[in-house]
Protein backbone atom coordinates (compact mmCIF):
# COMPACT_ATOMS: atom_id res chain seq x y z
CA UNK A 1 0.00 0.00 0.00
CA UNK A 2 1.63 3.05 -1.13
CA UNK A 3 1.21 5.21 1.83
CA UNK A 4 3.35 8.59 2.45
CA UNK A 5 3.93 9.55 6.23
CA UNK A 6 6.87 12.61 4.88
CA UNK A 7 4.60 15.39 4.65
CA UNK A 8 7.08 17.57 7.01
CA UNK A 9 9.27 16.85 4.05
CA UNK A 10 6.69 18.04 1.72
CA UNK A 11 3.28 17.75 0.84
CA UNK A 12 1.30 16.47 -2.02
CA UNK A 13 -0.60 19.84 -3.64
CA UNK A 14 -4.35 19.73 -3.06
CA UNK A 15 -5.98 19.61 -6.48
CA UNK A 16 -7.96 22.86 -5.60
CA UNK A 17 -4.59 24.83 -5.66
CA UNK A 18 -3.73 23.22 -8.81
CA UNK A 19 -7.20 24.14 -10.58
CA UNK A 20 -6.02 28.09 -8.57
CA UNK A 21 -2.56 28.32 -10.53
CA UNK A 22 -3.72 26.99 -13.90
CA UNK A 23 -5.29 30.19 -15.41
CA UNK A 24 -2.23 32.12 -13.94
CA UNK A 25 0.25 29.96 -16.57
CA UNK A 26 -1.73 29.60 -19.94
CA UNK A 27 -4.38 32.76 -19.99
CA UNK A 28 -3.23 35.23 -16.92
CA UNK A 29 0.45 35.32 -17.51
CA UNK A 30 1.06 39.17 -17.05
CA UNK A 31 4.20 40.45 -14.91
CA UNK A 32 2.52 41.98 -11.89
CA UNK A 33 4.98 45.95 -12.67
CA UNK A 34 3.50 46.31 -16.19
CA UNK A 35 0.90 48.74 -16.30
CA UNK A 36 -1.57 47.31 -18.96
CA UNK A 37 -4.22 44.85 -18.35
CA UNK A 38 -2.20 41.45 -18.16
CA UNK A 39 -0.10 43.51 -15.56
CA UNK A 40 -3.19 44.80 -12.92
CA UNK A 41 -4.73 40.94 -13.59
CA UNK A 42 -1.51 39.94 -11.99
CA UNK A 43 -1.15 42.81 -9.68
CA UNK A 44 -4.92 42.00 -8.51
CA UNK A 45 -4.10 38.29 -8.08
CA UNK A 46 -0.98 39.08 -6.33
CA UNK A 47 -2.15 41.08 -4.07
CA UNK A 48 -5.48 39.05 -2.75
CA UNK A 49 -3.05 36.29 -2.15
CA UNK A 50 -0.85 38.69 -0.19
CA UNK A 51 -4.05 39.54 1.88
CA UNK A 52 -5.00 36.03 2.30
CA UNK A 53 -1.43 35.10 4.13
CA UNK A 54 -2.12 38.06 6.05
CA UNK A 55 -5.35 37.56 6.85
CA UNK A 56 -4.30 34.39 8.12
CA UNK A 57 -1.50 34.93 10.76
CA UNK A 58 -3.26 38.62 11.99
CA UNK A 59 -0.81 40.86 9.88
CA UNK A 60 -1.45 43.55 7.43
CA UNK A 61 -1.34 42.54 3.75
CA UNK A 62 1.69 45.27 3.35
CA UNK A 63 3.76 43.05 6.07
CA UNK A 64 4.05 40.28 3.88
CA UNK A 65 6.65 39.95 1.11
CA UNK A 66 7.14 37.01 -1.03
CA UNK A 67 10.36 34.78 -1.27
CA UNK A 68 11.28 31.70 -3.08
CA UNK A 69 11.39 29.56 -0.09
CA UNK A 70 11.13 28.92 3.78
CA UNK A 71 15.33 28.88 3.44
CA UNK A 72 15.64 32.40 1.52
CA UNK A 73 12.77 33.90 4.41
CA UNK A 74 15.12 32.92 7.52
CA UNK A 75 18.44 33.86 5.47
CA UNK A 76 16.58 37.52 4.61
CA UNK A 77 14.68 37.82 8.15
CA UNK A 78 18.46 37.06 10.45
CA UNK A 79 20.85 38.24 7.36
CA UNK A 80 18.82 41.37 6.98
CA UNK A 81 18.61 42.48 10.46
CA UNK A 82 22.08 41.33 11.36
CA UNK A 83 23.74 43.80 7.96
CA UNK A 84 21.45 46.66 8.91
CA UNK A 85 22.52 46.53 12.61
CA UNK A 86 26.56 46.04 11.75
CA UNK A 87 27.47 43.80 15.14
CA UNK A 88 25.76 42.44 18.27
CA UNK A 89 24.90 39.32 19.78
CA UNK A 90 22.26 36.72 18.12
CA UNK A 91 20.00 34.21 19.68
CA UNK A 92 18.75 31.17 18.35
CA UNK A 93 18.50 27.23 19.48
CA UNK A 94 20.41 24.43 18.63
CA UNK A 95 17.46 22.57 17.27
CA UNK A 96 17.27 24.82 14.40
CA UNK A 97 16.49 24.02 10.76
CA UNK A 98 19.88 24.20 8.78
CA UNK A 99 18.62 27.48 6.76
CA UNK A 100 18.91 29.31 10.54
CA UNK A 101 22.07 27.50 11.91
CA UNK A 102 23.95 28.26 8.82
CA UNK A 103 22.71 31.30 8.27
CA UNK A 104 23.90 32.25 11.77
CA UNK A 105 27.31 30.25 11.79
CA UNK A 106 28.11 32.37 8.50
CA UNK A 107 27.47 35.68 10.55
CA UNK A 108 29.73 34.64 13.51
CA UNK A 109 32.55 33.94 11.04
CA UNK A 110 31.52 38.14 10.20
CA UNK A 111 32.18 38.90 13.46
CA UNK A 112 28.80 38.48 15.50
CA UNK A 113 28.32 36.82 18.37
CA UNK A 114 25.83 34.16 18.42
CA UNK A 115 24.01 32.11 21.11
CA UNK A 116 22.67 28.98 20.42
CA UNK A 117 20.08 28.07 23.34
CA UNK A 118 20.44 24.56 24.48
CA UNK A 119 17.24 22.70 24.97
CA UNK A 120 15.50 20.10 27.68
CA UNK A 121 14.43 16.41 26.97
CA UNK A 122 11.39 17.74 25.46
CA UNK A 123 13.35 20.08 22.97
CA UNK A 124 11.84 23.28 24.57
CA UNK A 125 14.92 25.92 24.61
CA UNK A 126 16.31 26.67 27.68
CA UNK A 127 17.86 29.46 29.60
CA UNK A 128 16.52 32.06 27.23
CA UNK A 129 16.38 34.92 29.31
CA UNK A 130 19.35 34.41 31.06
CA UNK A 131 21.01 34.64 27.54
CA UNK A 132 20.21 37.90 26.26
CA UNK A 133 23.15 41.08 26.89
CA UNK A 134 23.18 44.23 26.03
CA UNK A 135 24.15 44.04 22.99
CA UNK A 136 21.20 41.11 21.45
CA UNK A 137 19.67 42.73 18.19
CA UNK A 138 18.01 39.66 17.27
CA UNK A 139 16.73 36.09 18.66
CA UNK A 140 15.47 33.54 16.18
CA UNK A 141 13.78 30.89 17.43
CA UNK A 142 11.66 27.96 15.30
CA UNK A 143 7.86 27.78 16.36
CA UNK A 144 7.24 23.78 15.97
CA UNK A 145 10.46 21.53 15.35
CA UNK A 146 10.08 20.00 12.06
CA UNK A 147 12.06 16.64 13.48
CA UNK A 148 10.68 16.26 16.86
CA UNK A 149 7.35 18.68 16.67
CA UNK A 150 7.63 20.02 19.64
CA UNK A 151 5.90 23.36 19.90
CA UNK A 152 7.79 26.71 21.25
CA UNK A 153 5.88 28.85 23.63
CA UNK A 154 6.83 31.81 21.27
CA UNK A 155 4.43 34.10 22.64
CA UNK A 156 6.43 34.26 26.15
CA UNK A 157 9.80 34.75 24.37
CA UNK A 158 8.28 36.81 22.17
CA UNK A 159 7.23 39.10 24.97
CA UNK A 160 10.63 39.16 26.39
CA UNK A 161 12.06 40.41 23.22
CA UNK A 162 9.60 43.23 22.83
CA UNK A 163 9.71 44.50 26.32
CA UNK A 164 13.49 44.34 25.97
CA UNK A 165 13.21 46.52 22.88
CA UNK A 166 15.02 43.18 20.38
CA UNK A 167 13.61 42.19 16.99
CA UNK A 168 12.38 38.80 17.66
CA UNK A 169 12.01 36.17 14.40
CA UNK A 170 10.52 32.78 14.28
CA UNK A 171 11.01 30.10 11.48
CA UNK A 172 6.88 28.82 11.50
CA UNK A 173 7.51 26.57 7.89
CA UNK A 174 6.44 23.48 10.03
CA UNK A 175 3.73 25.44 12.00
CA UNK A 176 2.02 27.19 9.33
CA UNK A 177 -1.46 26.24 9.54
CA UNK A 178 -1.22 23.62 12.31
CA UNK A 179 -1.03 25.70 15.05
CA UNK A 180 -2.53 29.36 15.73
CA UNK A 181 -0.19 32.27 14.50
CA UNK A 182 -1.36 35.61 15.63
CA UNK A 183 1.78 37.82 14.82
CA UNK A 184 0.62 40.58 17.22
CA UNK A 185 -0.62 38.58 20.17
CA UNK A 186 2.83 36.67 19.86
CA UNK A 187 5.04 39.61 19.64
CA UNK A 188 6.64 37.95 16.51
CA UNK A 189 8.77 41.07 14.37
CA UNK A 190 9.74 38.26 11.51
CA UNK A 191 8.12 35.31 10.66
CA UNK A 192 9.09 32.74 7.96
CA UNK A 193 6.00 30.83 6.37
CA UNK A 194 6.72 28.13 3.11
CA UNK A 195 4.02 26.86 0.66
CA UNK A 196 4.89 23.47 -0.05
CA UNK A 197 4.53 22.04 3.39
CA UNK A 198 1.01 23.07 3.28
CA UNK A 199 -0.43 21.62 -0.18
CA UNK A 200 0.96 24.47 -2.07
CA UNK A 201 3.38 24.35 -4.60
CA UNK A 202 7.51 24.34 -3.93
CA UNK A 203 9.16 27.47 -4.79
CA UNK A 204 7.53 30.25 -3.04
CA UNK A 205 7.29 31.20 0.59
CA UNK A 206 7.10 34.68 2.41
CA UNK A 207 8.56 36.47 5.11
CA UNK A 208 6.14 38.36 8.06
CA UNK A 209 8.01 41.65 8.27
CA UNK A 210 6.40 44.10 11.28
CA UNK A 211 5.68 47.20 9.78
CA UNK A 212 8.56 49.68 11.41
CA UNK A 213 11.22 46.68 11.12
CA UNK A 214 13.68 47.71 8.74
CA UNK A 215 15.93 45.24 7.29
CA UNK A 216 19.29 45.42 4.22
CA UNK A 217 17.92 43.37 1.23
CA UNK A 218 20.40 40.66 0.33
CA UNK A 219 19.34 40.50 -3.78
CA UNK A 220 19.73 44.12 -5.94
CA UNK A 221 17.46 44.65 -8.47
CA UNK A 222 13.50 46.07 -9.32
CA UNK A 223 11.40 47.38 -6.76
CA UNK A 224 9.32 44.16 -6.59
CA UNK A 225 8.48 43.58 -2.89
CA UNK A 226 8.97 46.96 -1.74
CA UNK A 227 12.31 46.55 -3.08
CA UNK A 228 13.49 44.38 -0.18
CA UNK A 229 13.07 41.01 -2.65
CA UNK A 230 13.73 42.08 -6.34
CA UNK A 231 12.78 39.59 -8.90
CA UNK A 232 9.59 39.14 -11.07
CA UNK A 233 6.56 37.43 -8.23
CA UNK A 234 5.98 33.95 -8.85
CA UNK A 235 2.00 34.64 -9.49
CA UNK A 236 0.78 31.51 -10.22
CA UNK A 237 3.24 30.11 -6.85
CA UNK A 238 1.45 32.76 -4.97
CA UNK A 239 -1.44 32.68 -6.40
CA UNK A 240 -1.36 28.67 -5.43
CA UNK A 241 0.13 29.20 -1.73
CA UNK A 242 -2.86 31.44 -0.89
CA UNK A 243 -5.37 29.11 -1.63
CA UNK A 244 -3.62 26.44 0.20
CA UNK A 245 -3.29 28.90 3.17
CA UNK A 246 -7.13 29.46 2.34
CA UNK A 247 -8.24 25.65 2.08
CA UNK A 248 -6.52 24.96 5.53
CA UNK A 249 -8.77 24.23 8.86
CA UNK A 250 -9.09 23.23 12.32
CA UNK A 251 -10.84 20.28 11.50
CA UNK A 252 -8.61 18.78 8.91
CA UNK A 253 -5.35 19.58 12.34
CA UNK A 254 -7.78 17.84 14.66
CA UNK A 255 -8.28 14.62 12.07
CA UNK A 256 -4.80 14.41 11.86
CA UNK A 257 -4.24 14.79 15.51
CA UNK A 258 -6.14 11.69 16.15
CA UNK A 259 -4.55 9.88 13.58
CA UNK A 260 -1.18 10.88 14.92
CA UNK A 261 -2.53 9.46 18.47
CA UNK A 262 -3.62 6.24 16.97
CA UNK A 263 -0.12 5.77 15.21
CA UNK A 264 1.88 6.87 17.98
CA UNK A 265 -0.42 4.20 20.76
CA UNK A 266 0.26 1.48 17.91
CA UNK A 267 3.70 1.95 17.49
CA UNK A 268 4.84 2.37 21.12
CA UNK A 269 3.23 -1.14 21.57
CA UNK A 270 6.51 -2.50 20.00
CA UNK A 271 9.43 -3.32 22.59
CA UNK A 272 11.83 -0.68 23.33
CA UNK A 273 10.64 1.86 21.74
CA UNK A 274 10.18 6.11 22.76
CA UNK A 275 8.28 8.68 21.58
CA UNK A 276 10.69 11.98 21.18
CA UNK A 277 9.34 15.55 21.49
CA UNK A 278 6.78 16.59 23.82
CA UNK A 279 3.16 14.75 24.72
CA UNK A 280 1.28 17.47 24.56
CA UNK A 281 2.45 20.46 22.89
CA UNK A 282 3.02 18.68 19.34
CA UNK A 283 2.70 19.15 15.92
CA UNK A 284 -0.40 17.42 14.91
CA UNK A 285 0.94 15.50 12.34
CA UNK A 286 4.26 14.64 13.30
CA UNK A 287 5.76 11.79 15.12
CA UNK A 288 9.36 11.31 16.04
CA UNK A 289 10.45 7.23 17.61
CA UNK A 290 13.05 5.83 18.43
CA UNK A 291 13.47 2.40 17.64
CA UNK A 292 16.20 0.31 19.81
CA UNK A 293 18.69 -2.01 18.43
CA UNK A 294 17.93 -1.08 14.47
CA UNK A 295 19.58 1.36 12.37
CA UNK A 296 17.42 4.35 10.67
CA UNK A 297 18.28 4.30 7.05
CA UNK A 298 17.54 0.01 7.19
CA UNK A 299 14.63 0.90 8.27
CA UNK A 300 13.62 3.40 6.26
CA UNK A 301 14.48 1.36 3.01
CA UNK A 302 12.67 -1.93 4.58
CA UNK A 303 9.82 0.32 4.70
CA UNK A 304 9.66 1.74 1.63
CA UNK A 305 9.76 -1.38 0.27
CA UNK A 306 6.52 -1.83 1.82
CA UNK A 307 5.31 1.15 -0.12
CA UNK A 308 5.69 3.30 3.28
CA UNK A 309 7.73 7.29 3.19
CA UNK A 310 9.17 8.07 6.36
CA UNK A 311 12.36 10.22 6.91
CA UNK A 312 15.23 9.00 9.44
CA UNK A 313 17.38 11.27 11.85
CA UNK A 314 20.26 8.31 11.52
CA UNK A 315 24.15 9.34 10.26
CA UNK A 316 23.77 6.71 7.87
CA UNK A 317 21.09 9.12 5.87
CA UNK A 318 23.33 12.02 6.12
CA UNK A 319 26.40 13.03 4.20
CA UNK A 320 28.28 13.99 7.84
CA UNK A 321 27.75 10.64 9.20
CA UNK A 322 26.79 12.24 12.36
CA UNK A 323 23.17 11.25 13.78
CA UNK A 324 20.71 14.68 13.79
CA UNK A 325 21.81 17.54 15.61
CA UNK A 326 18.18 18.06 16.96
CA UNK A 327 17.79 14.49 18.57
CA UNK A 328 21.46 15.18 20.29
CA UNK A 329 20.67 18.53 21.81
CA UNK A 330 17.52 16.56 23.09
CA UNK A 331 20.05 13.98 24.52
CA UNK A 332 19.23 10.82 22.92
CA UNK A 333 22.51 8.94 23.09
CA UNK A 334 24.21 8.39 19.58
CA UNK A 335 22.92 4.49 18.72
CA UNK A 336 19.12 5.64 19.67
CA UNK A 337 19.47 8.66 17.55
CA UNK A 338 20.52 6.25 14.81
CA UNK A 339 17.42 4.45 15.05
CA UNK A 340 14.95 7.14 15.00
CA UNK A 341 12.18 7.50 12.38
CA UNK A 342 9.74 10.46 11.95
CA UNK A 343 6.02 9.69 10.80
CA UNK A 344 4.43 12.57 9.60
CA UNK A 345 0.99 12.79 8.54
CA UNK A 346 -0.98 15.10 6.35
CA UNK A 347 -5.25 15.69 5.50
CA UNK A 348 -5.10 12.99 2.84
CA UNK A 349 -3.89 10.21 5.49
CA UNK A 350 -6.34 7.14 5.69
CA UNK A 351 -7.00 5.67 8.94
CA UNK A 352 -6.35 2.64 6.82
CA UNK A 353 -2.44 3.73 6.10
CA UNK A 354 -2.51 4.34 10.03
CA UNK A 355 -3.32 0.56 9.96
CA UNK A 356 -0.86 -0.40 7.40
CA UNK A 357 1.85 1.43 8.91
CA UNK A 358 1.53 -0.13 12.49
CA UNK A 359 1.35 -3.34 11.20
CA UNK A 360 4.29 -3.10 8.64
CA UNK A 361 6.59 -1.19 11.29
CA UNK A 362 6.55 -4.00 14.00
CA UNK A 363 7.08 -6.67 10.86
CA UNK A 364 10.28 -4.49 9.96
CA UNK A 365 11.44 -4.36 13.29
CA UNK A 366 11.08 -7.55 13.78
CA UNK A 367 13.00 -8.43 11.17
CA UNK A 368 15.78 -5.78 12.07
CA UNK A 369 15.91 -7.26 15.21
CA UNK A 370 16.73 -10.46 14.20
CA UNK A 371 19.59 -9.24 11.78
CA UNK A 372 20.81 -7.08 15.12
CA UNK A 373 24.11 -8.29 16.90
CA UNK A 374 22.33 -6.22 19.93
CA UNK A 375 20.08 -7.59 21.42
CA UNK A 376 17.56 -6.81 24.72
CA UNK A 377 19.23 -7.88 27.79
CA UNK B 1 21.81 5.78 -4.10
CA UNK B 2 22.27 2.49 -4.43
CA UNK B 3 22.43 0.05 -6.45
CA UNK B 4 20.21 -2.83 -7.63
CA UNK B 5 22.25 -5.67 -6.47
CA UNK B 6 23.53 -3.61 -3.08
CA UNK B 7 19.52 -3.48 -2.67
CA UNK B 8 19.03 -6.49 -3.29
CA UNK B 9 21.07 -8.22 -0.87
CA UNK B 10 20.02 -5.75 1.91
CA UNK B 11 16.37 -6.96 1.38
CA UNK B 12 17.93 -10.37 1.13
CA UNK B 13 20.66 -11.30 2.73
CA UNK B 14 21.41 -14.80 2.62
CA UNK B 15 24.21 -15.03 5.57
CA UNK B 16 22.20 -13.71 8.55
CA UNK B 17 22.81 -15.72 11.61
CA UNK B 18 24.96 -17.59 14.56
CA UNK B 19 26.59 -20.27 14.32
CA UNK B 20 25.62 -22.57 17.14
CA UNK B 21 29.71 -23.43 17.83
CA UNK B 22 31.93 -21.28 16.12
CA UNK B 23 35.09 -21.51 16.25
CA UNK B 24 36.04 -17.83 15.34
CA UNK B 25 33.94 -14.96 16.16
CA UNK B 26 34.73 -11.02 15.30
CA UNK B 27 32.83 -8.01 16.10
CA UNK B 28 34.12 -4.37 15.06
CA UNK B 29 32.34 -0.66 14.45
CA UNK B 30 30.89 1.29 17.19
CA UNK B 31 26.98 2.44 18.11
CA UNK B 32 28.77 6.49 17.26
CA UNK B 33 29.18 5.24 13.79
CA UNK B 34 26.12 3.50 13.68
CA UNK B 35 27.72 0.84 12.50
CA UNK B 36 28.58 -2.69 14.53
CA UNK B 37 28.97 -6.13 12.99
CA UNK B 38 29.37 -9.38 14.31
CA UNK B 39 30.98 -12.01 11.95
CA UNK B 40 30.93 -16.37 13.02
CA UNK B 41 33.06 -18.19 11.13
CA UNK B 42 33.21 -22.37 10.93
CA UNK B 43 37.09 -23.29 10.24
CA UNK B 44 38.02 -26.77 9.20
CA UNK B 45 41.55 -27.97 7.49
CA UNK B 46 42.67 -24.03 7.46
CA UNK B 47 39.30 -23.17 5.29
CA UNK B 48 36.53 -21.19 6.00
CA UNK B 49 33.74 -23.71 5.93
CA UNK B 50 30.78 -21.37 7.09
CA UNK B 51 30.17 -17.81 7.86
CA UNK B 52 27.09 -16.08 8.98
CA UNK B 53 26.56 -12.55 10.52
CA UNK B 54 24.29 -9.77 12.71
CA UNK B 55 24.88 -6.26 11.81
CA UNK B 56 22.78 -3.11 13.01
CA UNK B 57 23.30 -0.48 10.38
CA UNK B 58 22.50 1.10 6.98
CA UNK B 59 21.67 -1.00 3.90
CA UNK B 60 25.17 -0.57 3.21
CA UNK B 61 26.46 -2.02 6.43
CA UNK B 62 24.31 -4.93 6.05
CA UNK B 63 24.38 -6.05 2.56
CA UNK B 64 28.66 -5.67 3.09
CA UNK B 65 27.87 -8.36 5.55
CA UNK B 66 26.52 -10.29 3.56
CA UNK B 67 28.89 -10.12 0.45
CA UNK B 68 31.88 -10.45 3.01
CA UNK B 69 30.38 -13.96 4.26
CA UNK B 70 29.81 -15.27 0.72
CA UNK B 71 33.48 -13.66 -0.05
CA UNK B 72 34.81 -15.63 2.83
CA UNK B 73 32.97 -18.86 2.94
CA UNK B 74 35.67 -21.76 0.75
CA UNK B 75 38.28 -19.94 1.15
CA UNK B 76 41.79 -20.92 3.16
CA UNK B 77 42.97 -18.45 6.00
CA UNK B 78 45.40 -17.02 3.87
CA UNK B 79 43.21 -16.25 1.30
CA UNK B 80 40.34 -14.97 3.00
CA UNK B 81 42.85 -12.55 4.81
CA UNK B 82 43.83 -11.33 1.19
CA UNK B 83 40.42 -10.06 0.78
CA UNK B 84 40.07 -6.38 0.59
CA UNK B 85 36.56 -3.82 0.76
CA UNK B 86 37.30 -3.43 -3.26
CA UNK B 87 36.74 -7.08 -3.60
CA UNK B 88 33.39 -6.42 -1.60
CA UNK B 89 32.61 -3.65 -3.25
CA UNK B 90 32.64 -4.91 -6.76
CA UNK B 91 30.51 -7.86 -5.63
CA UNK B 92 28.14 -5.10 -4.77
CA UNK B 93 27.83 -3.61 -8.04
CA UNK B 94 31.00 -1.70 -8.49
CA UNK B 95 29.20 1.76 -7.21
CA UNK B 96 28.61 2.05 -3.34
CA UNK B 97 28.74 5.21 -2.64
CA UNK B 98 31.67 7.21 -1.75
CA UNK B 99 30.34 7.78 1.61
CA UNK B 100 30.07 4.41 2.57
CA UNK B 101 33.19 3.07 1.98
CA UNK B 102 34.01 2.90 5.26
CA UNK B 103 31.08 -0.10 5.55
CA UNK B 104 33.48 -2.28 3.28
CA UNK B 105 36.61 -1.93 5.67
CA UNK B 106 34.14 -2.83 8.44
CA UNK B 107 33.81 -5.98 7.40
CA UNK B 108 37.15 -6.65 6.40
CA UNK B 109 38.11 -5.53 9.63
CA UNK B 110 35.51 -7.84 11.44
CA UNK B 111 36.59 -10.73 9.43
CA UNK B 112 40.42 -10.19 10.45
CA UNK B 113 39.30 -10.28 13.94
CA UNK B 114 36.82 -13.48 14.11
CA UNK B 115 40.28 -15.38 11.84
CA UNK B 116 42.62 -13.85 14.71
CA UNK B 117 40.04 -15.12 17.16
CA UNK B 118 39.99 -18.89 15.63
CA UNK B 119 43.83 -18.38 15.55
CA UNK B 120 44.10 -17.24 19.46
CA UNK B 121 41.76 -20.15 20.49
CA UNK B 122 43.39 -22.94 18.12
CA UNK B 123 46.98 -22.02 19.00
CA UNK B 124 47.62 -25.94 19.71
CA UNK B 125 46.69 -27.09 16.42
Amino acid sequence: MKTYLDNAATTKVDSEVVKAMKPYFEEKYGNASSLHSFGSEAKKALEESRKKIADKINADPSEIIFVSSGTEADNLAITGIAKLKGKGHIITSKIEHPAVLETCKELEKNGFDVTYLNVDKDGFVKDFEKSIKSNTILVSIMHANNEIGTVQDIEKIGKICRSKNIIFHSDCVQSFTKEKIDVKKMSIDLASFSSHKIHGPKGIAALYIKEGIKLKKLMFGGHHEKSIRPGTENIPGIVGFAKAVQIANENDVERIKQMRDKLINGLLKIPDTRLNGDKEKRLCNNISISFRYVEGESMLLYLDEKGIAVSTGSACSSQSLEPSHVLISIGLPHEIAHGTIRYSLSKYTTEKEIEYTIKTTKEVIERLRRISPIKRR
Amino acid sequence: MYSEKLMERFRNPKFVGKIKYPDGVGEEGNMRCGDIMKLYIKVKDNKIMDAKFETFGCAAAIATSDALCELAIGKTLGEALKIKKEDIIKLLGGDVPKIKYHCSVLGVETLHKAIEDYKKKHKSF
